[in-house]
């Protein structure tokens, strides 16, 4: 069951300048884990030292936070688009 | 064919009339439609009524008053004007609808409560003509407007579009904060400045081109820079912030002292080729620490002076951000509270993703201590002394 993690552009050096990886899983932990073990310079960016998710990068399913809906336990199917926003703060320079 | 007084009669036979003092206790709870001319109406009006005079009565009392089942008391200047308009709004399908006996005329006598309605001046009625056309905004809508006030946090690439938009729609009261000078670099995006005003400081130029747009404008400005020191004086007594900053220990402490001080923020902000705009409504919904509990530690935080943006991004976001604060002032639609919209500009996307409150949240959650205003440690976590 390919899943679809959008890059935002920040991060797409780490993915050799894919926007879109698709990966097998039934969780969104899994998913991510096979991202971060084809593009292993993800994983600083994505996971703590502990393997926790950053609590500066967001992971949505679809439009929801994974933090609301059991974190690295989100299940997800078929068909789901999984989002990467990282914090950025950029405005006014 | 009738004669004028047979017209009357027949249209009295067919509506409900009240004295002024049967429906002045309704005063502020039901709709009191005002069909007098502009002159008579800006003399003396009853307290909120809804101004048409009767000549555009047909065509645009649906889009100022949708709700045709809902009572309206109709008034003129003696009670003959409001007696025919009372019965087109029947035959326009308004259901419950009574004309005042004697109009204001009477209504004044009977010493019945009145005030003089705020109205715009002729070049202002000009000047916006078209937000008087939207039912939403209406004269009343850009009064709101025009008593508002917005802080702009920022005259760079995000507080360009937004305050230039904000000061052509009539937002009266526009304060800017910017310790920066204008240089040629900045041209590429920021388009509040020009190259007359290259070395200006930034307040400056963005106080001349906002000021050349609308003369209804009061600016304020704030050639300083944003601390913990001034943050709680310089936000004091705005109605909307729009934050525009470029760096994260900013962005937290506008949180927390926005949280103090229980004003909206309009967030903006953007990174190369993509831009994130949200808003951050006090305890009504998510703040900022919600959203990112912890900032990224600098390596992995390059500003977009290190990587770069692209020149018209920041005119879409800082537009969004206007038009966010434009819907907060006036009450409109939905504003962006608990959603962030994220915009791609090489995918030309938008897309929209929850965000919630987080009972945790040490700032806004239920078991937050109280906000501490402080210079901000590594993790943007307020420290005192």
């Amino acid at each position: 069951m390919p899943v679809e993690v959008r890059i935002p552009t920040v991060l797409r050096p780490q993915t050799g300048g894919a926007a879109i990886v698709s990966y097998a899983g039934t969780t969104i932990g899994e998913v991510l884990h096979a991202m971060v073990a084809e593009h292993p310079g993800l994983q600083g960016q994505v996971f703590g030292p502990e393997g926790h998710l950053h609590r500066f990068v967001n992971i949505y399913v679809n439009d929801d936070d994974v933090r609301y809906t059991g974190g690295l336990d989100t299940p997800v199917a078929d068909g789901d688009q999984v989002s990467i926003l990282p914090a950025v703060a950029g405005g006014a320079a | 064919m009738s004669t004028p007084r047979e017209l009357l009669n027949a249209a009295k036979a067919e509506i409900v009339e009240a004295e002024g003092a049967a429906v002045a206790p309704l005063v502020g709870t039901v709709t009191f439609l005002d069909v007098r001319e502009p002159d008579e109406y800006e003399q003396g009006a009853v307290p909120g009524a809804v101004h048409l005079p009767r000549g555009h009565l047909e065509f645009q009392v649906e889009g100022k008053i949708p709700n045709k089942t809902a009572p309206i008391v109709v008034y003129c200047a003696g009670g003959v004007r409001s007696a025919f308009a009372a019965k087109t709004l029947q035959d326009l399908g308004y259901t419950d609808v009574t004309s005042v006996i004697g109009g204001f005329n009477k209504w004044k006598d009977d010493g019945l409560p009145w005030t003089t309605p705020r109205t715009l001046t002729p070049a202002q009625r000009n000047r916006y003509q078209r937000h008087l056309l939207l039912p939403e905004v209406g004269e009343k809508g850009q009064q709101k407007l025009l008593d508002a006030k917005v802080l702009m946090l920022g005259a760079g690439g995000l507080g360009s579009p937004s305050a230039l938009y904000l000061a052509a729609a009539g937002v009266g009261n526009i304060g800017i904060i910017d310790m920066d000078v204008v240089d040629e670099s900045n041209l590429q995006r920021q388009i509040l400045h020009n190259l007359d005003r290259v070395g200006m400081r930034k307040v400056e130029s963005a106080k001349v081109a906002l000021t050349s747009i609308n003369p209804d404008l009061t600016v304020t400005t704030y050639d300083t820079r944003l601390g913990a020191d001034n943050i709680l004086d310089i936000i004091d007594g705005y109605d909307v912030i729009v934050d525009g900053t470029d760096n994260f220990p900013t962005r937290y402490l506008v949180n927390d002292a926005t949280l103090l001080k229980k004003i909206p923020v309009v967030h903006g902000s953007i990174f190369r080729f993509e831009g994130q705009v949200t808003v951050f409504d006090p305890y009504n919904g998510p703040c900022y620490r919600c959203l990112i509990p912890e900032p990224p530690p600098a390596e992995l935080a390059p500003s977009c002076a290190e990587a770069g943006v692209l020149g018209v991004l920041p005119g879409i976001v800082g537009s969004i951000q206007a038009l966010e604060a434009i819907k907060m002032i006036l009450g409109l639609g939905e504003p962006l509270v608990g959603r962030l919209l994220a915009f791609d500009a090489l995918e030309e996307s938008f897309r929209s993703f929850k965000v919630r409150r987080d009972p945790d949240c040490p700032a806004c959650g239920p078991n937050a201590g109280p906000i501490v205003i402080a210079e901000y440690d590594d993790l943007c976590m307020p420290h005192a002394g």
